[in-house]
């Protein structure tokens, strides 16, 4: 047999080499220095955030940022934030209410209903609509979906907070549907074999056994939409208007805090005014809400995961 | 091939020299206080139930192990009058000498040419016509080339899995090793490739010490030289092949081979 | 068994046979009634999808030309292009696309490969998912406190890309990471049985055998962020730019800063709408050809091993 290749004596030099050593013990530090980058991300907004935050909480009093009077540009400024947590919340309430039935019931049909064929056809046009930049449902709202609820609705204004609602929430569907759909997928074949030996019908057995199992990865699923439809700012921005009252009409113009932000930097508040401030306390508390959820769909993940 | 075996008495250098090693994962005790040694040019067949710790064993001889974490081990392996745990005995130089195939052929997405001479290229050899050389005489070395003389380039996965595997070892025998670690390197082989492979394993010892884990004790029988018997972490028992499958010394090691159990 | 041994017996069953048929049909209507429900569900975001794309190529007819393409911003709607818009964007995406795949792509690495599993390894993790759900308006109040004021980058392409970068970082890990999972453990093994260093390794099979899912991954995040508004809007992009951007420190405007403007002036003149309209269609094409690109990668490199 031929062994006359000499590997051994051309390579003999390369494990003295110190200059190999070195590389392979600062590589991982340069690895290192770029995955703290993330940490110092946070950092970098809880930072910002509270500092300026600081400034404006320190010089508004607690009564007035809990009250419903809003007008940071009147020549007596008011900064209550109740409004804007007001619309907030309406339209994420709105927006779930569009998501949560369809995109439970969709990832029901994907899961536990349609042939593998079929499901993979869906499932990738249902995250073509996930890819849709919001700007794009923000216009789709404003110009197609507010005339048609004119139309149903005497009274509607042509900014309001229903329509943006109603969008947002399709755009959420595919979120709920996708990940729902992932925690039904998870449920074994086993438990369902086993209703079904007993004469179940699909129907009963998505409710009676795939439900109830794949529940808390239901659950995460609502929360992150939720978290979502609070932190989602362009389509309630041009859709909703700047309206700054605290009201429970979903007919009229309201504006959450996302679009406070975008609205008040795209105009002229200046560095230093108390109105540049506010930006920060409600980007803040923006930011608390939907970090608590994330936990919190987080902590309900981790458990579901142990259960089989 | 016959005439080395029956030269019996000739006292050949010694390779490997285990002595009292132990292996941990974790709490549990996977190699208990393990004496050996493999001597030049041999076939050393590893035989025993699943989970004897023999695969674990082939994998400490060039500290492949210590991939998985939690791994302890005390005692000492000497190679070559060198201790494999000294930290002055890079454990990338010992894997250079010591080349292993594994239970599963596992070629690298590249193509065929790639394959074999990718030990040399991380190790610094660049020139082409050099890798060529190599890549060539690896291949002829593990009876491939004449096979896939004509498609070097195109990729390792579509050679049939007898073929990967005996790439896998053209690409082993491309560092040159002194000696060569085989995991199961046929299980996972239809009867024909297996064949090819124990053939190649004849001809592979007249340059190489093989040791080689199996748990078919015919194949043990068939290519090797000596045969070392474990039994939940233990050497049961170590001699020459032919006495270990007529006159085994040790109750257990009986049992196994008649197939008493296991 | 004879007739009366079983009409005897019938009082010991449990289930009453006939109620049991009756409820039986009922059971399998209702099945087929939910399944046409769920259908229906299934099929909305479709519908949706259809109508929104074209209503929108409806009012982007007549107004989506050559010269639209060409030609710059104006106030006046017969005149505007977007040439301008279509350069930011395309500037942005040079300066997020190697920010984040260099980026994230060794983070992902010190992720799978270098950290030891522990507390600190999950601490990055839990605050990489974390910040993958901070919403982007957020991203824009920090771009524009540390980019645009403190570092002084102002609105420029600079400050915009690093904004965006931050926001998509999450994506490009988390993606790489599952790339870097897929790698079967045997080509390791078959490295380090060569004598290869974890780095020689990482360099010659980790790396290449997940590059597919990881560009995947990386073009995916990079749709992401040009579709995205609200950091920009934050970062004070001024509505009209008529210079053409010629450097990351230039003033920039991008696509959807143009769709936000043109669709609030709507109002004061409604052909501010269809430009809006015929913005959204290349936008959607850029995005429909990065998103086909992505499939392509993944369908051509699928299970090579």
């Amino acid at each position: 047999m031929d062994k006359s290749m000499n590997v051994r004596e051309v390579i003999k030099d390369n494990f003295n080499n110190k200059r190999h050593r070195g590389l392979e013990k600062f590589i991982p530090k340069i690895f290192l220095l770029a995955a703290s980058l993330s940490v110092v991300t946070t950092v970098g907004i809880v930072c910002t955030l509270l500092f300026d935050a600081f400034k404006f909480f320190s010089r508004v009093p607690l009564r007035e940022i809990f009250s419903t009077k809003l007008a940071p540009l009147s020549a007596n400024p008011s900064f209550g934030i109740l409004p804007l947590i007001n619309a907030t919340m309406i339209t994420s309430l709105i927006a779930m209410c569009v998501a949560i039935p369809i995109g439970l019931t969709a990832a029901l049909y994907l899961s536990e209903f349609a042939s593998d064929g079929l499901r993979r056809i869906l499932k990738p046009i249902m995250e073509l609509l996930a890819g849709i930049p919001t700007i794009v449902y923000g216009f789709f709202a404003y110009s197609f979906v507010t005339p048609i609820l004119m139309k149903l609705i005497p009274g509607l204004e042509a900014k309001n907070a229903l329509s943006p609602g109603i969008v947002m929430g399709i755009m959420i569907i595919p979120m709920v549907a996708s990940l729902s759909e992932d925690a039904m997928n998870s449920v074994p074949n086993a438990m369902r074999e086993g209703a079904f030996a007993l004469g179940s019908t699909k129907l009963e057995v998505a409710f009676k056994v795939v439900i109830p199992a794949a529940f808390s990865g239901i659950m995460a699923s609502f929360v992150l939409g939720i978290s979502r439809a609070v932190g989602e700012t362009m389509i309630v921005a041009i859709a909703s208007g700047s309206s700054k009252i605290f009201t429970f009409d979903i007919t009229r113009s309201m504006q959450t805090m996302t679009a406070y932000i975008v609205e008040f930097t795209s105009g002229d508040a200046g560095s230093g005014t108390l109105g540049y401030y506010s930006l920060y306390a409600v980007g803040l508390i923006l930011f608390v809400f939907t970090l608590l959820m994330n936990l919190l769909a987080q902590y309900i993940t981790r458990k579901y995961r142990e259960e089989y | 091939m016959i005439s080395q075996n029956t030269n019996k008495d000739e006292a050949k250098r010694i390779i490997y020299s285990v002595n009292n090693l132990n292996l941990w994962y974790g709490k549990d005790q996977a190699l208990k206080n393990l004496n050996f040694t493999i001597e030049e040019n041999d076939v050393t067949a590893i035989i025993g139930p699943s989970g004897c710790g023999k695969s674990t064993f082939i994998k400490t001889l060039n500290r492949m192990i210590e991939i998985i974490p939690n791994v302890k081990t005390s005692g000492e392996i000497i190679y070559n009058d060198r201790n494999i745990f000294d930290s002055a005995f890079g454990v990338e130089e010992l894997r250079t000498r010591v080349g292993m195939v594994f239970q599963k052929p596992n070629p690298f997405p590249k193509s065929i040419f790639e394959n074999v001479v990718y030990g040399p290229k991380i190790h610094g050899i660049r020139n082409k016509k050099k890798l060529m050389e190599i890549a060539e005489v690896s291949l002829r070395n593990s009876a491939l080339w004449d096979e896939v003389k004509d498609r070097l380039n195109s990729n390792a996965y579509g050679l049939s899995g007898g073929q990967q595997q005996r790439l896998c070892i053209a690409r082993a025998l491309a560092m040159e090793p002194e000696v060569l670690l085989m995991d199961e390197p046929t299980s996972a082989l239809d009867p024909i490739a297996t064949a090819k492979i124990e053939e190649l394993i004849m001809e592979l010892k007249k340059d190489y010490t093989i040791v080689i884990v199996t748990h078919s004790m015919q194949q043990a029988a068939r290519i090797s030289d000596k045969t070392a018997f474990f039994l939940m972490g233990e050497l049961i028992e170590l001699d020459k092949t032919k006495t270990i499958f007529t006159t085994p010394r040790d109750k257990r090691t009986e049992d196994y081979i008649t197939g008493r159990f296991g | 068994m004879s007739y009366d041994v079983m009409q005897q017996n019938k009082d010991k069953h449990f289930l009453n046979t006939e109620a049991l048929k009756r409820r039986m049909k009922l059971r399998i209507i209702l099945d087929k009634v939910a399944k046409g429900i769920f259908i229906l569900s299934t099929l909305f975001s479709l519908l949706i999808l259809g109508v929104l794309i074209y209503r929108v190529w409806n009012q982007s007819v007549g107004w989506l030309n050559l010269r639209f393409l060409k030609s710059n911003l104006s106030i006046f709607p017969e005149k505007a292009g977007i040439h301008g818009p279509i350069l930011g964007t395309l500037w942005l995406m040079a300066i997020v696309a190697p920010v984040t795949v260099i980026l994230g792509v060794a983070t992902a690495i010190y992720l799978e490969e270098y950290a030891t599993k522990g507390k600190f390894q999950s601490f990055i993790k839990t605050n990489i998912s974390n910040l993958a759900g901070v919403p982007s308006v957020i991203f824009g109040l920090l771009g524009l406190t540390v980019f645009g004021r403190l570092l002084k980058l102002g609105s420029s392409i600079l400050a915009g890309g690093l904004t965006m970068s931050l926001l998509v970082l999450p994506i490009v890990i988390v993606a790489s990471q599952e790339a870097l999972k897929a790698v079967p453990g045997f080509l390791k093994d078959a490295s380090y049985a060569l004598g290869a260093t974890k780095w020689t390794t990482i360099k010659t099979v980790i790396l290449p055998t997940a590059l597919p899912g990881i560009m995947t991954g990386s073009i995916l995040a990079l749709s992401r962020a040009i579709g995205e508004t609200a950091p920009l809007v934050v970062l004070g992009i001024p509505t009209l730019i008529l210079r053409i951007p010629d450097g990351i420190m230039s003033d920039f405007t991008a696509l959807p800063i143009q769709i936000y403007y043109w669709t609030l002036d709507a109002v004061l003149r409604p052909e501010y709408a269809n430009l809006a309209a015929a913005t959204i269609i290349v936008l959607l094409f850029m995005l429909f050809i990065m998103n086909s690109i992505a499939i392509l990668i993944r369908n051509k490199y699928q299970k090579r091993y």
